[in-house]
């Protein structure tokens, strides 16, 4: 039996509604975050990004600055993932390299995740 | 193998070569290029603060190429990729509740997302050069 109408199925949250829609919902979730987001950071570079390094870590570490940036930057990687993923799906067939390339953009926008907060909390505590 | 489960290798749909281009596909498909530059763009973006985190000289490294004229293009390329992709975007949630679907709308819509995405680009270029 296959499809999305049997016991595993369900327990996986395939098929109509529920879980299945987790992931339809959490880029549509990003994405309204990032109208918000967005908005702030285009104005914020234009006001800001051609200081030299001493004004360009003085905004950065700002509160505002901090609390905005990182949370441009994470929402920003999460819905760039859930795209990439989606892209990944619809375009590689071959299930050793799709996995592997969802794998491996997984990790890399961890690995940027932890980087950005460390660098913005490096600016902004690191004296 | 048997007949019957044989790979039939017809014509696919929607057939890409013979289909021509409108405005609701050509943009349908930006959307997923410039998201894809985005992404890109925010590897940047997180390397860039990375180095404005650590000494000059990295930073000064950062500086110099954003000032290049390759570093220019490209950043005026992911300038064009966010506000495209920022307001087709608030097109594509407009459609998910249920709003703009008619096709008129749908033209009218991706007019819009392209007059828009031409002006927040060029605007907030003109913006940070006569800030400087």
């Amino acid at each position: 039996m296959s499809g999305s109408n049997n016991a595993a199925a369900r327990v996986r949250g395939l098929g109509s509604a529920k879980a299945g829609t987790h992931v339809w919902w959490t880029q549509r979730l990003t994405a309204a975050a990032l109208v918000l987001l967005v908005a702030w950071f285009a104005v914020s570079l234009i006001l800001n990004a051609q200081g030299n390094h001493a004004q360009v870590r003085a905004w950065i570490a700002s509160p505002v600055s901090m609390v905005m940036l990182i949370l441009t930057v994470l929402t920003g990687l999460w819905h760039a993932v859930l795209g990439l993923v989606e892209v990944i799906e619809d375009y590689v067939h071959a299930e050793g390299t799709k996995l592997g390339l969802i794998v491996a953009i997984k990790f890399f926008a961890a690995l940027l995740a932890v980087a950005s907060v460390v660098a913005v909390f490096r600016i902004a505590f690191g004296g | 193998m048997s007949a019957a489960n044989r790979p039939v290798s017809r014509p696919l749909s929607p057939h890409l070569q013979v289909y021509r281009p409108q405005l609701t596909s050509v943009l349908s498909i930006s959307h997923r290029m410039t998201g894809i530059a985005l992404s890109v763009g925010l590897v940047y973006l997180v390397a860039w603060l990375c180095a404005a985190s650590g000494k000059g000289e990295t930073y000064a490294m950062f500086a110099w190429f954003n000032t290049s004229v390759v570093g220019r293009i490209a950043l005026f390329g992911w300038t064009f990729c966010l506000f495209y992709h920022l307001f087709n975007g608030i097109r594509h949630l407009f459609w998910d509740a249920g709003y703009g679907l008619e096709l008129k709308d749908a033209y009218a819509s991706g007019k819009a997302v392209v007059i828009g995405t031409l002006v927040a680009t060029v605007g907030s270029w003109v913006l940070a050069f006569s800030l400087r």
